[in-house]
């Protein structure tokens, strides 16, 4: 008998190729998705060795160089207590990337996997997570997690939880999709058939083939995620108050001193903006790669 | 198609009773107590015997099981009788009443302002793909997702008073007193929350038009030798327009949230305010039910969205 991976004309219907030329086509094809790809790595390096290369104490004030506007002295100004705004820009990068991909895996990631679970199971467990997540859901985003900060209070670990739990809903709800056309694949029925466990269906059958929407999905909930973290931290529910992050650099507390110093408003925004048009240009590449059917799906 | 609006509207409830419960219980399981935040003030400083404490404690109503508490909040947001600030004593009623309207005409003012540069500048783009006008609004509507909306506020905000010296006016007229006035108020607030959401509009538009230019009833237009201009506004715009009115219904609810930091930056009079101080100060009858009502018209909204949709195309038939 023969199976169908030995029959001679099917293997060559699709190419094998190795990761190394995927990515190198990626970097051929997509120079807009490269060029974000490249962005990142430059704020993860940045993020990662900033403690090592920032020109000033991020936290050493000085009353004579308050409010100076970007000079060959402090390349993006001062801020209030004098505060070499340099150097707090490249070291806010840390916090903000960090709180990105924190909630990459504690919202996107345990969102995938519950709904692996959930939609595998079906039925009443189905019906009930849904209905959860409809709720969820149908409170805008940003007062969600505004009042999950609320109830938490101010720490790093609370504001990575609240935007997780925000961004939670989403990820379920396209994974979800995904999974019940794959529960309904002959590969899942014949593989029940053999006597696999459900556990190991889902986890080599079922999880593995929702990681293209995953990978896109994932894309855009860093960008989005850091885009929380600033809202927040301007809000004033964000990180604690002696925290560096871009979005508390641009806090709402210091709107008085904008007028006069706009710099201090400018450049962590502009850093900010860089990697999320970075990342969201790169997720729009992964996207056309990997995963057609959710095409302009945002 | 009634019968259809009734069910949804039936649908509502089990939402609206679990986001109640959640944000209830949320509310609940806070560390700090709202009953000595409000006699210690808010420096935490005011003194207060024992038997004020239980007297104030009892008065509120923390003393009564939770699910009398939750039953007695849900009655009173049926009756409108929405309980008073812990932190002003002011009536949550009239807080919303006053500043609701004012946060609904912001968002509705940059949703018209979405509409009108995200749909045709998405239109122009798949018009012209892989032109330089593609590319130019697309990076433009990329780079508008990537700002944050009060950063982009905060840019606009700055740029108008340094330059033309214009501030945001301390006192905002209602829209029935003096419509003119009002509106020139709230329009550059508006076209910050405007801009900085316009691109999911602009790219669902594009790769909508897109996808239905590659119809064969648009080549049949097409080969009959219609012109470009009809084959677009008469054929494929009315047939990709569908999508883009699902992704509007959502922005208005993610819009709402948007108000919130805009009125921060602007210092506009909505919701935003007392979200904010019921944030800091746990002021539970506030947040509740701003987010309850917030839920609400983000419901609403989706149902009106779908209800556009059976009116639009006719092959869409509610049972």
């Amino acid at each position: 008998m023969t199976t169908v991976a030995e029959s001679p004309g099917l293997a060559e219907l699709r190419p094998k190729r190795t990761y190394l030329q995927n990515f190198a086509r990626f970097l051929r094809e997509k120079p807009l998705g490269t060029l974000g790809l490249g962005i990142m790595l430059a704020f993860v390096i940045m993020a990662l060795l900033s403690p090592y290369f920032v020109p000033k104490d991020i936290l050493e004030t000085n009353p004579r160089t308050i409010l100076q506007s970007p000079s060959a002295e402090a390349w993006f100004g001062t801020d209030q207590f004098g505060r070499d705004l340099f150097s707090r820009t490249l070291y806010g990068s840390r916090i903000s990337m960090m709180v990105g991909f924190a909630v990459l895996f504690m919202g996107t990631t345990l969102g995938a996997i519950l709904a692996i679970i959930t939609t595998y199971i079906g039925g009443k467990v189905d019906l009930l997570t849904q209905r959860v997540v409809d709720a969820m859901m149908a409170i805008p985003t940003l007062v969600l997690a505004l009042t999950i900060m609320s109830v938490l209070g101010a720490s790093l670990f609370n504001l990575v939880l609240a935007i997780s739990v925000a961004t939670l809903p989403n990820a379920l709800r396209t994974v979800r999709s995904v999974v019940l056309s794959i529960k309904a694949t002959q590969y899942v029925d014949s593989a029940r058939a053999t006597g696999c466990t459900s556990l190991r269906i889902m986890a080599y059958h079922v999880a593995p083939n929702c990681m293209a929407p995953y990978l896109v999905i994932a894309s855009v909930a860093l960008g989005g995620a850091i885009l929380s973290e600033a809202s927040l931290s301007f809000l004033g529910a964000g990180a604690p108050e002696q925290t560096v992050t871009w979005g508390s650099l641009l806090s709402r507390d210091k709107l008085q001193y904008f007028a006069l110093a706009p710099w201090m408003a400018i450049f962590p925004g502009l850093f900010l903006t860089a990697l999320v048009f970075g990342i969201n240009v790169f997720g729009d590449a992964l996207r056309d790669v990997l995963d057609p059917r959710l095409r302009g799906s945002r | 198609m009634q019968q259809y609006i009734l069910r949804r509207l039936f649908l509502f409830i089990p939402t609206l009773v679990l986001v109640s419960v959640l944000i209830f219980t949320m509310l609940r399981i806070v560390p700090g107590d709202p009953v000595l935040l409000i006699l210690a003030g808010p420096d935490g400083e005011g003194a207060f015997t024992r038997e004020e404490y239980e007297t104030m404690k009892e008065r509120l109503g923390f003393n009564d099981p939770l699910y009398v508490q939750y039953f007695r909040w849900t009655y009173g947001m049926v009756t409108l009788d929405w309980g008073r600030s812990l932190e002003t004593n002011e009536r949550v009623t009239d807080i919303f009443k006053r500043r609701y309207p004012v946060t609904l005409q912001l968002a509705l003012l940059s949703f018209l302002v979405i509409s009108t540069i995200g749909i045709p500048i998405g239109v122009l783009a798949a018009v012209k793909q892989d032109t330089w006008v593609d590319y130019v609004f697309r990076g433009f509507a990329i780079l508008g997702l990537a700002m944050p909306t009060f950063w982009l506020a905060l840019l606009i905000l700055l740029a108008l008073s340094l330059w033309f010296n214009w501030i945001p006016p301390l006192e905002f007229v209602n829209l029935w007193e003096d419509p003119r006035t009002s509106i020139t108020q709230l329009i550059f607030p508006a076209v910050a929350l405007g801009l900085s959401a316009q691109g999911t509009t602009m790219r669902m538009t594009r790769s909508q038009l897109l996808e239905v230019m590659r119809e064969d009833y648009v080549r049949t237009a097409r080969a009959k030798g219609l012109a470009e201009r009809l084959v677009i506004f008469r054929h494929a715009i009315r047939n990709s327009v569908l999508p883009v009115l699902t992704i509007l219904g959502l922005l208005l609810g993610a819009l709402l949230g948007g108000t919130i930091v805009i009125e921060i930056v602007f210092n506009i009079p909505g919701l935003g305010r007392p979200v904010i101080n019921a944030v800091g100060s746990l002021d539970q009858p506030v947040l509740q039910v701003i987010v309850v009502a917030f839920t609400l018209i983000f419901l609403v909204l989706n149902l009106l969205v779908d209800i556009a949709y059976a009116l639009l195309d006719p092959r869409i038939r509610y049972s």
